[in-house]
């Protein structure tokens, strides 16, 4: 680098050489070179692993996410074929033609069925519309195919079949996009709104962020006051809240969960209690569990520590004298708090805070196992479609989505705070 | 002692324990006048700082009382003493431009805006630093942040002014009413009017700086403060104010004055500054005249640090002025040392 710098530059007086001639830029990265190579090595380890594990994956779920490559691949001559179509009226013999041959072989060589399922996102029914046609179709020898395919299912005669297919037949598409925000391509090939009724992952994407939002405040409003405690108390007595604050980090997230359900639910601890005490009677008992409430306590009684340690150690380098010569400035405990503690805390507030924000924004196991219906979040459907669904391009496409959330938010934050603000430890 | 009015700190009696079991400070009287510059001088964990945060309210004595301007203040809190206070480490807060942090008290005392820009501006202008209002403390200079917490607790025009070790010097124009903390010696003996000595948890001694230096009345001021040459003895005689030492192991009898010791037969520490005794004086000048072998000789510019060996100590140091009179020493001389009865003060051993 230095190298190549120095080399065209003319040997004047100006520059700074070494004793024997050598320029000192030359000379110096020729000392520091060996340190650098050493830096390099150690670093190369972590770095190979987070390129294999980190960067590798969510570029490829970014590429699945818009990816298409069913119908081009599985139907290629009607792909082709369809190029020449206008997208107006029932396409020509040829266009069927192509369509009955590659039947025939994606029967024979089995691949017709991730062409179905794929044309099935976009055409309700076209699942069963190409797999009844490709049995059918081994038996049609002789051309016209048109009419006899049509006659199979009836389908065939619709032009918006027939869009969908040329659409699909591109290698990339914004569908599993549009299907994540509720939206959908309307019969006239434009995009459209979801019918009500179909649309769910919008309201599920502002849930999961008002829940993470309303998460990540009660943390901080819980997790404050201890932090505080574990700063400033003697450390013989800090140790054993340190160790208290710890302790759910050693248990098993599972027995966590399952502990507030067994907490919660109608036939519970809590329950039992306010009915034995007489403030619910027996048919009053309260729905806990497998809805919002639950999720909400379990989650708040989880990301605790990840609100507390941040806060504990921007805490712990604040003095006590700083509260005191507020005070002797003439401030109340309250003004000297307010205007002179909470403000250095900020940057554990923001590193807190978004740490909780972005684990719950993302959390699955909790939700899942409490939340019921209504307290599910929005990566308990990127689960259910890549693993009952296998619908991995909408899954990507949420994923995706949730991703670029987080980002904006971290930029959001990098804006107000500022990310070399953020202290962890 | 004085007209009450004068008196603006008056501890009485202070006893603090943390623990219940040790006295930090043991038994704390000290009468801080108007107007004047008291420091408190001690080795550390002597109970400086806890005197200092008792008055400024963060600790409460466990026995006595604190009057500030003759109102015993044990139960005001911090905020409503109107105390100024400079903190060890300054204490600036680091999330306030410097005109913030001096603005802090007036704002907090609700003070109207236009009145707290321009006494920001006032203070910051008597600590020179009337371009820095806008910066952040952590781009200040130490000297520059010691003024600024300096200013800021000037700003809201306090009786008294506490400070707890500020480590630089200060300007003598600047200061009020204050009592100040500090290890450092030069420090306290140039700015004071008054320092208490402490140690212990007692004040052992408070006086002018010069008094304090020249006449100290125990053994541990005249250790703590300046450099003394200490012999240890016990009283054969007592006439007129001056008694007569037989120093240990038989190694000579000096006369001394006496300050610290009541009765013949008591042990004492006499105690001599290194620059009153006198290197081979006039025949018959001194009472106290010693041999002695010079062990080393520092030069340190304005004078000679000899190290000698008399009397059994080989620690005894001499400052020989460096004049035009003085001998060239080498190390193994033999010299004759001598010095005043009245330099050499009979303390309590």
């Amino acid at each position: 680098m230095a190298n190549a710098e120095a080399a065209p530059a003319p040997q004047t007086a100006d520059v700074m050489t070494t004793a024997d001639g050598t320029p000192l830029k030359v000379s110096l990265a020729r000392a520091v070179r060996k340190s650098k190579t050493k830096a390099a090595l150690l670093v190369a380890p972590l770095l190979l692993f987070l390129v294999i594990t980190f960067i590798v994956p969510i570029f490829e779920m970014l590429t699945r996410s818009v990816s298409n490559p069913e119908v081009a691949t599985h139907l290629p001559r009607t792909s082709l074929a369809l190029q020449q179509w206008d997208g107006n009226g029932v396409p020509s013999e040829e266009v069927f033609d192509a369509l009955v041959q590659d039947l025939k072989d994606g029967r024979k060589s089995r691949t017709l069925g991730k062409v179905a399922t794929r044309l099935n996102y976009e055409y309700s029914g076209a699942r069963s519309t190409v797999m009844r046609s490709a049995r059918r179709a081994t038996r049609l020898d002789e051309p016209p195919y048109r009419d006899a395919l049509i006659e199979i299912d009836k389908d065939w005669g619709n032009e918006t079949l027939w869009r969908v297919i040329k659409r699909e037949s591109s290698a990339y598409t914004a569908g599993y996009y549009l299907a994540a925000v509720d939206m959908e391509y309307t019969a006239d090939g434009k995009i459209g709104k979801k019918p009500e009724d179909e649309q769910i992952y919008l309201s599920l994407f502002w849930r999961t962020v008002w829940m993470s939002i309303l998460i990540t405040f009660f943390t901080l409003l819980l997790g404050y006051p201890i932090a505080f405690l574990l700063a400033t108390m003697p450390s013989k007595h800090s140790n054993l809240l340190m160790i208290l604050v710890l302790l759910p980090f050693w248990t098993s997230l599972l027995v966590r969960t399952t502990t507030w359900i067994a907490m919660l639910q109608t036939q519970g601890v809590l329950n039992d209690m306010l009915v034995w005490i007489g403030l619910l009677s027996e048919d009053g008992r309260l729905q806990m569990m497998h809805n919002k409430i639950g999720t909400f306590v379990a989650m708040t009684h989880i990301l605790l520590p990840f609100m507390i340690l941040p806060l504990y150690s921007v805490m712990k380098t604040i003095p006590p004298s700083f509260m005191r010569a507020a005070r002797s400035l003439g401030a109340t405990g309250p003004v000297a708090f307010w205007r002179v503690y909470v403000p250095q805390t900020i940057p554990g507030i923001g590193a807190g805070g978004i740490l909780v924000f972005i684990l719950s924004i993302g959390y699955y196991i909790t939700p899942a196992l409490v939340g019921g219906q209504s307290g599910i979040f929005i990566t308990n459907f990127i689960a259910y479609h890549m693993q009952t669904s296998l619908n991995w391009g909408l899954a990507a496409a949420i994923g995706s989505i949730l991703l670029l959330l987080v980002l904006a938010l971290y930029l959001i934050y990098n804006r107000l705070i500022g990310v070399d603000n953020m202290k962890l430890g | 002692m004085t007209d009450q009015n004068d008196t603006i700190v008056d501890f009485k009696n202070i006893q603090k324990t943390y623990d219940g079991e040790t006295l930090v400070v043991k038994d704390f009287n000290l009468e801080v006048k108007r107007g004047e510059f008291v420091t408190l001088l001690g080795p550390s964990g002597s109970g400086k700082t806890t005197c200092l945060m008792m008055v400024a309210g963060f600790e409460t004595p466990t026995h006595g009382d604190i009057l500030l301007n003759d109102v015993p203040i044990t139960h005001v809190p911090p905020h409503k003493r109107g105390i100024g206070m400079v903190f060890q480490n300054y204490t600036l807060f680091p999330h306030m431009t410097v005109a913030e942090n001096l603005a802090f008290p007036l704002e907090v005392r609700k003070i109207d805006r236009s009145a707290i820009s321009e006494k920001v501006q006032r203070a910051l202008d008597m600590v020179r630093l009337g371009e820095f209002g806008t910066r952040r403390p952590a781009q200040l200079s130490g000297g520059q942040q010691q003024r600024v917490a300096l200013a800021r607790a000037l700003v809201f025009e306090p009786d008294l002014v506490l400070m707890d070790e500020p480590l630089g010097a200060l300007d003598k124009n600047l200061r009020e009413e204050m009592i100040f903390v500090t290890h450092d010696q030069s420090e306290a003996l140039t700015m004071s009017n008054r320092i208490a000595v402490f140690n212990d948890g007692v004040v052992q001694q408070c006086a002018a700086p010069d008094s304090l230096y020249e006449e100290p009345n125990n053994a541990f001021v005249a250790y703590f403060i300046g450099e003394n040459n200490r012999l240890n003895g016990t009283v054969k005689e007592m006439k007129d104010g001056h008694c007569m030492v037989q120093l240990d192991d038989d190694a000579g009898i000096v006369e001394a004055l006496t300050v610290n010791v009541s009765d013949t037969g008591d042990r004492t520490t006499l105690s001599l500054r290194p620059e009153r005794a006198i290197v081979n004086p006039p025949e018959g000048e001194y009472p106290n005249l010693f041999e002695a072998t010079v062990q080393e000789v520092i030069y340190m510019g304005d004078h000679l640090r000899t190290r000698v060996e008399l009397c059994g100590h080989d620690d005894f140091v001499i400052k020989i002025p460096n004049n035009q009179d003085h001998d060239s020493l080498k190390r193994g001389q033999t010299v004759r040392v001598g010095w005043r009865a009245d330099d050499c003060r009979a303390l309590d051993a």
